[in-house]
């Protein structure tokens, strides 16, 4: 492999028609369709008892109008369970369209038709709705206690109870010299991504055909499930995800309602149809996440060392479940972290609610699980009077441990066996980076200035790249250009940069030759998705090994021609030679010309294919028996098992006991992605997930009041980080390769957003010697947990102030 | 909709004189995007926050999905696609801000690049370019816009790079 662009910091492509407004979002697209708007339920549940279109029917510029009862077939049955398991005893999906009852304020249930969007919604106002309102189920512990419940034939509210452990959990804690037990709780965000979700369909009557655009992130499986909810052939069928403003996990789930429901109305009405998502309906119908309690019991030694962990989560997942209990494995296999645990337990029970569906957002799961092992070592530490970092430090798994077995499963359905990695390196790096050892003297200055500062620290192991499987097409033209596509989408990754310099380097050619194509069904039929850090592992070893292919079969067309053996031929900015003799050459455009026999010349390029062009053997076949013609090839990479990636984030905090306005003075990233293609964009993804994690930590809330209704369901009230919420972050690399694919790649989407909860919880504990049990905090939160005298002090605090508890 | 509340407003977008027929209750943005096919402003929120709608209307920054099409009637509108400008040849000359964002990798899904672009060009070209320019400046270009993807520091590096250029283009 040549590898001057492998592992570079090469400029973006997708770039250039960005930045002069040249982007192509599902909004751009279809400036002549009709407009769709739903009428979307103002209750968290209710019997709907009529609905009355009569009043919209005079809006001039009104197409059409639909309700379930306009529904039929495959239309009519709920929406899919996308991801079905075993443990997923009582999994419930909505409709398209509300049939009779509503479950959340947001779940839609007309849909109208009109010839631009403010006409639709003028039709959506005047159509009235009669319901008949039920009791509301809001919140983790109203579901546990189950005083109402969401859907009627499920008294206890619980869906699913996962169930892992590796050992016998009770009787280690019994025979662990110390215990502790806890309850803490983290609050639902979301993804947010500044584009929301959006669907254009277009029907070609004459093909009977459907092309639909849409903001996902699978375009591939929205198409087969188009093609079943519209009982289409899926031949019939092309979707295709434009330039996504955005997915963080949100865009992965699928078929939204309105992904079946507009490609519906442009089949029945014979035009193009258009609904794009605005910023209420996407927090009030989209997705959210993260809302858990935590009950842990955790077994030590004198030395903080573990010896049993027993975790019982109570995991609010909404009032649908179309994505199974992802989120829920996910918390309980990653919380585990880089720790070596003798004997653990995790049972989440997944609890409906009366809100928006719960499915992954960045991190899915893992930020909670980070957040309870870390909080749980905190503990430990506070309790021995130990150095947290100490006690990380004496529980890692140790290098000579890989590949380390769990014993588990992990989301994927496969064995929790992690690869590879070197946590102890990580956190050397780590405490140099944060400069861990000076940070007294940092809190005994920040005390003169009337501060508090305190300082967290957590590190994790992520799961990345799941299977099944990704592919590659890479194709080189007559032109030079190598065209290279891949199923899965982007949504701001990268991929046509990154996908680029695999396929330029494994190939030999110009990176300004190649052209990366994703998430389109007419390019490439077969993917599964871009969620789960796996877009660089899984296509981009499928991409590398297509290029391979490629540049076998050139060499061998090659060989032929320059009458060398294929060993001796090298590939360099796209001219093929033989190594060490120069002038002795062929362009390996030339080469795809030569490797399509042709009857016709159609340009001077074409000739040299021609059938008189070139004397040949008259008894060997053209395209010889296996041989196909083109220069192209198509591969697949489809890993056994999940690669884990790891990082390590420190945090310091600054806190102003005037106001308890909580600033973050300092934040350190050492993190671990197995081989990078492109640092720049790896480190773009570590700025961006921090952010979120620091968004996530200290200032974004789904504020349900008890009624269900979303509170600050608008940039106004939801506090997303601006530029000035944002710390600098100050990173560090480590490279340990993943033994199990090729490029020896780790994903790196998520890893960023993960250990901020709980590193930050652990620097506001620090800095203000109160137990932190509760994540996001608020100033506000702050100032009453600190003036309340029952609020839990820590022994650390005791120790430094020379009172309370002693260890 | 009746007649009555249909205007016909005459601008100039990008340099381009442009006329349209819109509704009165037509927003600026939605005008932008759908009447005069110019879908590089972006709509984030539709209610005046994250600024991915930003456009110059007379050469200061708006929320252009907080100005009805109607109020620019007679006016100069500048979008993202007016940033770069002609080199005569054919093709295009970026704005330092937008060489500046690709080359600091200031942008990842690209949604809201539109609106800090056109805040950010308005900024700069409004300073001497020839002063220093300080953290408070860049967080007042950068402070009023929402990103999801960047976590803003690349978008901060580029404020400065852009800056240097300007600087060293005088």
């Amino acid at each position: 492999m040549t590898t001057k662009l492998f592992g570079e910091p090469v400029r973006r492509r997708e770039d250039a028609r960005l930045i002069i407004g040249r982007g192509r979002y599902l909004d751009d697209i279809g400036s002549g369709a009709l407009a769709a708007a739903f009428v979307r339920s103002p209750h968290a549940h209710a019997r709907i008892t009529d609905i009355d279109v009569e009043g919209a029917l005079d809006v001039e510029g009104l197409i059409a109008i639909y309700t379930y009862e306009d529904l039929a077939g495959p239309m009519a049955e709920p929406l899919p369970i996308l991801i079905p398991h075993p443990q997923l005893h009582a999994p419930r999906t909505g409709y398209s369209l509300a049939n009779g009852i509503v479950n959340h304020v947001g779940e839609p249930i007309v849909m109208v038709v009109a010839t631009d969007r403010y006409i639709a919604e003028d039709a959506c106002d005047r159509i009235a709705i009669t319901y008949e309102e039920l009791p509301v189920v809001v919140g983790v512990d109203a579901a546990r206690e189950a005083a109402h419940w969401v859907h009627e034939d499920i008294p206890d509210n619980i869906g699913a109870i996962h169930h892992q452990e590796t050992g016998d959990v009770e009787a280690a804690l019994a025979a662990s010299k110390n215990t502790l037990s806890f309850t803490q709780y983290i609050e639902r965000s979301a993804c947010i991504p500044m584009e929301g979700k959006g669907v254009h369909a277009r029907w070609d009557a004459d093909d009977a055909s459907l092309r639909v655009y849409t903001s996902t992130q699978a375009s591939t499986s929205v198409r087969a499930a188009i093609a079943a909810k519209l009982e289409l052939s899926l031949d019939k069928v092309e979707v295709i995800a434009p330039d996504v403003g955005g997915g963080f996990g949100v865009k992965i789930v699928h078929p939204w309602p309105e992904e079946l429901l507009v490609p519906l109305a442009a089949i029945n009405l014979g035009r193009e149809v258009k609904w794009t998502e605005d910023r209420r309906e996407h927090f009030i119908s989209s997705a959210h996440e993260r809302q858990q309690r935590q009950e842990i019991t955790v077994g030590y030694d004198d030395d903080g060392r573990l010896t049993a962990l027993d975790v019982h989560v109570w995991h609010d997942h909404g009032a649908y479940t179309p994505y199974g209990i992802i989120v829920p494995i996910n918390t309980a296999t990653q919380l585990l972290g880089p720790y070596d645990i003798p004997v653990y337990r995790a049972r989440i029970n997944s609890v409906y609610t009366n809100t928006v569906i719960v499915t992954p957002y960045r991190g899915a799961g893992r930020p909670q699980g980070c957040y309870a092992m870390e909080r749980t070592l905190d503990r430990i530490a506070d309790a021995l009077g130990l150095d947290r970092f100490v006690v990380r430090e004496r529980n890692l798994i140790q290098p000579d441990q890989f590949p380390y077995d769990w014993g588990l499963t992990f989301q994927d359905g496969r064995p929790l066996i992690y690869d590879s990695g070197d946590y102890p390196g990580l956190l050397a790096k780590l405490k140099t980076l944060a400069d861990w050892d000076g940070f007294e003297a940092r809190r005994a200055e920040a005390a003169t200035r009337g501060k508090l500062l305190g300082i967290g620290m957590a590190p994790y192991v992520e799961g990345t790249g799941p299977g099944p499987y990704e592919g590659g097409h890479v194709q080189v033209l007559g032109s030079g250009k190598v065209l290279v596509s891949t199923g899965l989408t982007s949504q701001g990754q990268g991929h046509e940069t990154v996908f680029a310099q695999i396929v330029a380097s494994e190939l030999g050619v110009s990176i300004e030759d190649v052209e990366v194509h994703t998430g389109d069904t007419r390019r490439f039929a077969y993917a599964v998705g871009t969620f789960a850090s796996r877009a660089a592992v899984m296509s981009g070893n499928a991409v590398a090994l297509a290029a391979q292919g490629v540049r076998e079969k050139a060499l061998r067309i090659a060989a032929d021609v320059l009458e060398a053996s294929p060993d001796d031929l090298e590939i360099d900015e796209g001219l093929i030679q033989v190594k060490g003799v120069p002038g002795t050459s062929i362009p390996l455009r030339t080469v795809a010309v030569l490797s399509n026999p042709l009857r016709y010349a159609f340009d001077e390029a074409a000739k040299q294919a021609t059938q008189f062009a070139k004397a040949g053997a008259d008894d060997t076949a053209p395209v010889a028996e296996g041989d196909a013609p083109g220069l192209e090839h198509t591969d697949y990479y489809s890993p056994v098992r999940s690669t884990f990636a790891s990082g390590a984030h420190a945090v310091e905090v600054e806190i102003d006991p005037a106001t308890w306005e909580i600033e973050i003075a300092k934040y350190s990233v050492v993190h671990d992605c197995g081989t990078v293609v492109n640092p720049m964009i790896v480190e773009g993804q570590v700025h961006g997930g921090v952010a979120q994690g620091v968004g996530g930590a200290l200032y974004e809330r789904m504020a349900y009041d008890a009624d269900g209704q979303l509170q600050n369901a608008s940039f106004m009230d939801f506090l997303m980080p601006y530029a000035s919420e944002v710390p600098d972050i100050a990173i560090d690399h480590q490279e340990t390769r993943s033994p199990l694919n090729p490029l020896g790649i780790k994903g790196a989407g998520e890893a960023g957003v993960i250990p901020g909860t709980a590193a930050i919880a652990s620097a506001i504990e620090d800095a203000v010697g109160r137990r932190i049990a509760s994540m996001p905090i608020s100033p506000t939160e702050l100032y009453d947990l600190v003036r309340n005298p029952d609020s839990e002090m820590t022994a650390t605090a005791g120790r430094r102030a020379g009172t309370g508890v002693t260890s | 909709m009746t007649v009555d509340s249909e205007r016909t407003i005459t601008l100039t977008v990008n340099g381009v004189p442009r006329e349209a027929t819109v509704p009165v209750r037509r927003l600026l943005s939605d005008a932008l995007r759908h009447d005069l096919g110019l879908t590089g402003t972006h709509v984030g929120c539709e209610h005046g926050v994250c600024g991915a709608c930003t456009v110059l209307v007379d050469g200061a920054p708006v929320r252009s999905c907080l100005m009805l099409a109607v109020q620019v009637d007679g006016h100069e509108v500048k979008t993202v696609e007016g940033l770069a400008t002609d080199d005569n040849r054919g093709g295009q000359v970026l704005h330092p801000v937008q060489e500046a964002f690709r080359e600091c990798h200031a942008l990842q899904c690209g949604f809201c690049t539109p609106g800090f672009l056109m805040t950010i060009s308005a900024g700069l070209e409004g300073r001497d370019s020839s002063a220093e320019l300080t953290e408070e400046e860049v967080d007042d270009m950068v402070g009023g816009n929402l990103c999801r993807c960047t976590g803003y520091a690349n978008i901060k590096k580029a404020v400065h790079h852009a800056a240097e250029a300007m600087k060293e283009a005088r």
